[in-house]
């Protein structure tokens, strides 16, 4: 076994696999392009790479923390296993009726996409629970071995079972289990009762359904990138990122593959609530952006947000229903078509629009100068005087100013009358503002106000955009931090391991059962601590407890924390007051006279955070040394401002930049408007200010 | 403050759709009703201050589109302009002056900002209960029909009429719930409110005259110049439904002109005695949605794209009731007038408007309560379930129909463990209905089959709503007409598919909802699809032998490769 304090973390990404190597606190990282056919040798290449930088063996590594977009791409590319799916008679359909209706109002020509199970390997059993989990109708054994024998004989890979109603009684779904596991040892079963135990079966049913279909895949290469490991002399243990934001064992990977479902963002979240710990900020933004789509995130007290539900495999345009439902403990997280490849055009009422398409690398934005035609965020940025044509991504890509204008001038400029410059204004305008309604929306959902908010930015074009942001928010202060182009696998690293375990039971505080509860919550948390006991035999684990609450007849929940103690000896009214508070901060306003009912219970065991030293701010170094100076446009003035050009590198702990201004290094740009100020922190982080502000 | 450049418009606009979709999203969490919750039956908009509507939340109800858009106007007339002050709240259900039926609330909250009227935002709700004889088409009048709220006030500078109150809550049935309700409408209008003085101040703004202006007069220019592109002509259309008392015939006569739509419903049915009247607006509305559908997808609501549809319908017919017409289910007849607008729009629009399609919700609600024909069982109680479910869509010049799927109505259906943790009902059969989409080229979508009883000790009221019985979708284009309703026991006793019906402990009521038309000749359609269809059993051997002439040699082929596994 390897030195505890080497470790790796690995994404695989859509285009690229980043690794990162620490050694002693110290990070070396690398990108190698992702390999789809067998994704364990991009990280076998990676990881010399990273040793070689680092002088270290892969014998001396001592734990790798990976995650990956394989079980999504999966989902997305319909390349999971031949699976079917066994329900209760009268329900065979509901993951192809879905919610049964159109998920986009006035297109007479829309389509639903397809059910990842057809129709013809959807297998009924006659039986059926109630919704308080009595059982109506008793299963019968032969009539799952007849089942069986039909799945046999069309050589089924895998089996999901989803049974109405087994979130509150599995009964009926281990007696499937069982009576399988007997006559067909090979096939992998998956439950809705263990992958998704939550109420509503159109979620429910495609979650285990997703899970399945991507289970022997995913099991299979788990399996492999062990053994390659091993072949290298690395035989330390491997740990998976999952999409709540926690680490878990390769065994339960491989039994809940649907949990590693956009792990990679959720490693990216990690990161920025690593940096907010660094600064002592309990209020934090986080803002990635790459080339085809930006994600937001709230971060309170160190913590991303989590919800448990989510839509992967949007089909249309980024529209929400057009994906899947998957029901699964997940970093709460907005994702929208906004990148800097994303393409502009104009509709019929002569706004400007832009995205979700977007340019990807062939042909690439216009300025690319391969043939683009169309504008994309980047021509804008770089008409804007955002970016370097001669400097970009290092050097490695010329720029072509001329093409960009040409693009906006005849996709959006003819028909609105407006020359280059003003048709780039109006792209970028368009693009900051769809990010910040997003962030807007997410926020007031959650009821928060963004004015009390710091902004994290990372990934390549988010440099470029958040200053913007911040000023079209009202956020005062950015951080944009080093290492922030390989942020999710540094994320990895700094990821506790964690397991959330949690269950629909219905209960009225007017009908409330200490009792029950107290039982209910020590089996989730015996659950929960069990994963990550799986994982780490000696550290404390730290129970953190959750009720969904509502208004009896209302449909949606709010989360509530609760604290040991509070779940541990639970009184109604304290679970009252709880919810109360949490209600009013969202909705201004309590019912009066209605009852309360819990839905969800839910425990999330995991280890105490990493103790991270906060960083001791810079004290003013004065003025950085300014290597030029660069026409910039400024669109909070709406003109062109004479802007100062630094060097990242140049700028030493505590020296300053006012805006206008441009901070650059090899992999981002960070636009600084005439509102803001910069300082480099002595971490390299680059931290923006409202000038006039209190920091 | 200077005007306000083309780019900062642009943001503005934006800002706008955001707003009110937001307003609308607030509405879905904080409601009580499973019809605004789980099925997005519910409207939100912003308004000027003269009432003319410039955004609306797209949602699941282009019914409340146009209703909304007018409503709005009613309510300055009503209240007075003297007396809108700062934290009003206005509230009305009049079927005529509010969105068609007394089950939907709007409310309306006046937005100032630094102490001048700016606009208006409004929202509607549908609501599971509001008294009188219970949501359906039984009564004679829109008097029996429940608690009538005229536009009045709700709050008055801040304080809530509680003598309003106390009566909404003496006169329903889930008076808790209803309550509820009316506050997070309240609710909805509060956040948008707030939302748009952000974005005033923002922008600088003092009042919404120039965004205001240049929304309209994009939307106008961008709808005009949709029309503009079509030919002139005129053309009519009809169809007939079962109706309630008698079947109803809606007649339309399309005109394409210069700068606007014209849709006259002269020659259609006049009212039926029972509540499936439709108020003209709420007729206009699904007009209106018809049309943008098929020449201005893109274009949002708002009074300027809204304008250039005309819809004119007689007094007294069945599209243009007055008061006291009943008009509970006036949707019945309103998700009709699609596909009779279709009717003529295929005729100066060739391959551009779908076959018909199961038209109207496939709704019901079940009215449950102790059993009275033995003793009353221990936990035994009252409650009223609705649910809302589709039929099939009809097929497309170019695609199949939808399986179970609403149009021309957008809203969801309720998941069933939903439904069964609102009542003692027990769902205990909701899946596809084979067979039972249209044969064509393009093959109607499916409808979908339900069976409902009661947990033990139950017995229950069975509200049907439900058309096509006798009338199925017909198809298009030389394609064949979709399958009708069927409403039965499962002991065989006779249903009928309008009104309310008793059904006994441990009796079930068996549907079978009707699918989709097909469009164009079946022999045209793509052999391979037809082997699909069958391999997933859409089609049953017999239909694919019937109706597509498949060999029973490839019948079998295709039977072998499922039972193998291999995928078709």
């Amino acid at each position: 076994m390897g030195n505890s304090a080497i470790r790796i973390g690995v994404d695989i990404g859509g285009t690229f696999t980043d690794v990162v190597i620490e050694v002693e606190g110290k990070q070396f990282s690398t990108k190698v392009l992702t390999t789809y056919i067998a994704p364990e040798n991009a990280i076998i290449d990676g990881l010399h790479q990273v040793c070689a930088k680092a002088g270290v063996a892969p014998s001396d590594i001592g734990q790798i923390i990976h995650g990956t977009t394989l079980a999504t791409n999966a989902l997305i590319e319909r390349r999971g296993a031949k699976t079917a799916l066994i329900t209760t008679e009268g329900f065979r359909d509901v993951i192809e009726m879905r919610t049964e209706s159109r998920f986009e109002q006035y297109d007479l020509n829309l389509t639903l996409p397809d059910p990842l199970i057809p129709r013809q390997s959807r297998f009924t059993i006659s039986e059926r629970v109630d919704a308080t989990g009595g059982v109506l109708l008793d299963l019968d054994r032969a009539e799952i071995e007849a089942v069986a024998d039909q799945i046999n004989a069309a050589g089924y890979e895998s089996i999901a079972v989803g049974l109405i109603h087994s979130y509150l009684n599995p009964d009926h779904e281990r007696m499937v289990r069982d009576v399988l596991a007997e006559k067909l040892p090979d096939v992998m079963v998956s439950l809705s009762s263990e992958v998704s135990p939550q109420m509503r079966e159109y979620e429910r049913f495609n979650t285990v359904v997703a899970n399945a279909y991507i289970k022997p895949l995913m099991k299979s290469y788990l399996g492999r990138l062990k053994g390659r490991l091993e072949d290298e002399g690395a035989d330390c243990s491997v740990f998976l990122m999952h999409s709540g934001g926690g680490i878990i064992s390769i065994e339960s990977a491989a039994d809940f593959p649907v949990r590693l479902v956009e792990s990679g963002p959720a490693g990216g979240a990690v990161f920025a609530a690593n940096i907010a710990a660094r600064y002592g900020l309990d209020k934090v933004l986080s803002f990635d952006m790459g080339g085809t789509t930006a994600k937001i995130c709230l971060i309170k007290n160190q913590t991303p947000k989590t919800s448990h539900v989510f839509e992967v495999a949007r089909t249309y345009r980024f529209k929400k229903g057009s994906g899947m439902p998957i029901s699964i403990p997940v970093i709460d997280m907005v994702e929208i078509g906004a990148g800097g490849g994303s393409l502009a055009h104009i509709d019929s009422m002569r706004q400007i629009r832009v995205g979700p398409e977007s340019a990807g690398s062939e042909p690439g934005p216009a300025c690319y100068g391969r043939g683009g035609e169309k504008p994309a965020v980047t021509d804008a940025d770089l008409v804007l005087g955002k970016l370097d044509p001669n400097n970009f991504a290092g050097g490695s890509i010329q720029l072509h100013a001329d093409s960009s204008a040409d693009a906006l001038v005849n996709v959006l400029g003819k028909t609105l009358d407006m020359d280059a410059q003003t048709a780039a204004f109006g792209l970028a305008e368009v693009v900051d503002e769809n990010m910040a309604n997003a962030a807007r929306v997410h926020a007031v959902e959650n009821g928060e106000d963004l004015s009390e908010y710091t902004m994290i930015a990372f990934g390549g074009a988010a440099p470029l955009h958040a200053g913007r942001l911040c000023e079209k928010l009202g956020v005062d202060r950015l951080l944009v931090p080093t290492g922030a182009g390989v942020g999710s696998a540094i994320g990895f690293l700094r990821a506790p391991f964690s397991f959330e375990a949690n269950r629909s039971v219905y209960m009225k505080l007017s009908d409330f059962k200490p009792e029950v509860i107290k039982s209910l919550l020590t089996e989730l948390q015996d659950e929960a601590t069990g994963f990550v006991r799986s994982c780490d035999a000696t550290s404390d684990i730290i129970s953190e407890f959750k009720v969904y609450m509502r208004y009896t007849g209302q449909g949606w929940e709010i989360p509530t924390s609760l604290s040991a103690k509070q779940a541990m000896s639970p009184k109604a009214d304290t679970f009252l007051k709880l919810f109360e508070a949490d209600y009013s901060a969202l909705f201004g306003r309590t019912v009066d006279g209605m009852d309360v009912e819990i839905t969800v219970w839910s425990v999330n065991a995991t280890t105490p955070p990493e103790q991270v030293a906060q960083i001791a701010l810079a004290s003013d170094a004065g003025a950085a040394t300014v290597a030029g100076q660069r026409a910039l446009f400024d669109p909070a003035l709406a003109t062109v401002t004479d802007a100062q050009l630094v060097l990242r590198n140049d700028m030493k702990a505590g020296q300053t930049v006012q805006g206008p201004a441009v901070v650059t290094e090899d992999e981002t740009t960070i636009i600084v408007p005439s509102s803001r100020q910069v300082t480099a922190q002595p971490d390299g982080t680059i931290d923006m200010t409202t000038k006039g502000a209190q920091a | 403050m200077s005007t306000p450049s083309n780019v900062a418009y642009q943001v503005m606009w934006n800002r706008m759709i955001s707003v009110v979709e937001e307003q609308a999203q607030a509405l879905v969490r904080t409601a009580f009703s499973t019809s605004v919750r789980e099925a997005g039956d519910l409207s939100a908009g912003v308004y000027d201050t003269a009432g003319q509507m410039l955004a609306q939340a797209v949602t699941g109800t282009p019914g409340h589109v146009n209703a909304m858009a007018d409503a709005v106007g009613h309510f300055i007339r009503r209240i007075g302009r003297e007396n809108i002050f700062e934290g009003d709240v206005y509230i009305t259900n009049d079927p005529w002056e509010g969105t068609g039926h007394l089950h939907d609330i709007t409310v309306v909250t006046p937005s100032f900002h630094k102490g001048e009227l700016a606009g208006f935002f409004g929202c509607t709700a549908h609501i599971v209960d509001i008294g009188g004889r219970g949501f359906g088409a039984d009564a004679a009048s829109v008097y029996e029909e429940g608690l009538y709220i005229p536009i009045m006030k709700l709050v008055n500078r801040g304080e809530v009429d509680q003598t309003l109150i106390r009566i909404v809550r003496g006169n329903v049935r889930e008076p808790d719930q209803l309550v509820g309700d009316i506050y997070a409408l309240a609710t909805c209008n509060e956040i948008g409110h707030r939302r748009l003085i952000e974005m005033m101040e923002e922008f600088g703004l003092d009042d919404l005259n120039g965004i205001g202006g240049f929304i309209l007069e994009n939307s106008r220019r961008a709808t005009l110049e949709c029309i503009n592109a079509l030919p002139h002509g005129e053309a009519s259309g009809e169809m007939t439904v079962d109706g309630f008392s008698a079947p109803i015939t809606l007649k339309v006569k399309l005109s394409i002109e210069q700068d606007r739509i014209l849709s006259d419903f002269a020659g259609t049915s006049g009212v039926d005695k029972k509540g499936i009247n439709c108020p003209l607006v709420y007729a206009k509305a699904y007009a209106c949605y018809a049309l943008k559908c098929a020449i201005a997808p893109e274009i949002p609501n708002n009074a300027a794209s809204l304008a250039p549809f005309e819809i004119t319908a007689p007094e007294n017919s069945i599209v243009n009731a007055v008061h006291p017409a009943p008009v509970a289910l006036r949707h019945i007849v309103g998700h009709f007038v699609p596909d009779a607008i279709y009717a003529a729009l295929d005729q100066l629009l060739p391959n551009t408007v779908p076959a018909e399609g199961a038209g109207c919700l496939c709704n019901f609600q079940v009215s449950l309560r102790p059993r009275t024909d033995a003793a009353h069982t221990v936990g035994a109680r009252r409650a009223e379930v609705l649910t809302f479910n589709s039929g099939g869509t009809g097929a497309r010049p170019q695609f199949d129909g939808l399986n179970a799927t609403a149009f021309p109505s957008g809203v969801m259906t309720m998941p069933i463990e939903a439904t069964e943790h609102t009542g003692p009902v027990i769902v205990w059969r909701k899946e596809l209905r084979p067979d039972s989409g249209g044969a064509g080229k393009f093959r109607g979508g499916l409808g979908q089959y339900m069976e409902v009883g009661a947990q033990e000790g139950h017995e229950f009221d069975f509200q049907a709503m439900f058309d096509r019985v006798d009338h199925p979708a017909r198809g298009r284009q030389g394609g064949e007409n979709g399958a009708p309703t069927t409403i039965i026991q499962d002991d065989g006793a006779k249903m009928y598919g309008k009104g309310k019906q008793f059904v006994a402990h441990g009796r079930r009521v068996v549907l079978a909802f009707p699918g989709g038309a097909g469009y164009g000749p079946v022999s045209e359609r793509d052999p391979e699809l037809v082997k699909r269809d069958l391999a997933r059993g859409y089609i049953s051997a017999e239909t694919a032998a019937r109706d597509y002439g498949m060999t029973q040699q490839d019948i079998e082929a295709v039977q072998t490769a499922v039972t193998k596994g291999e995928m078709i």
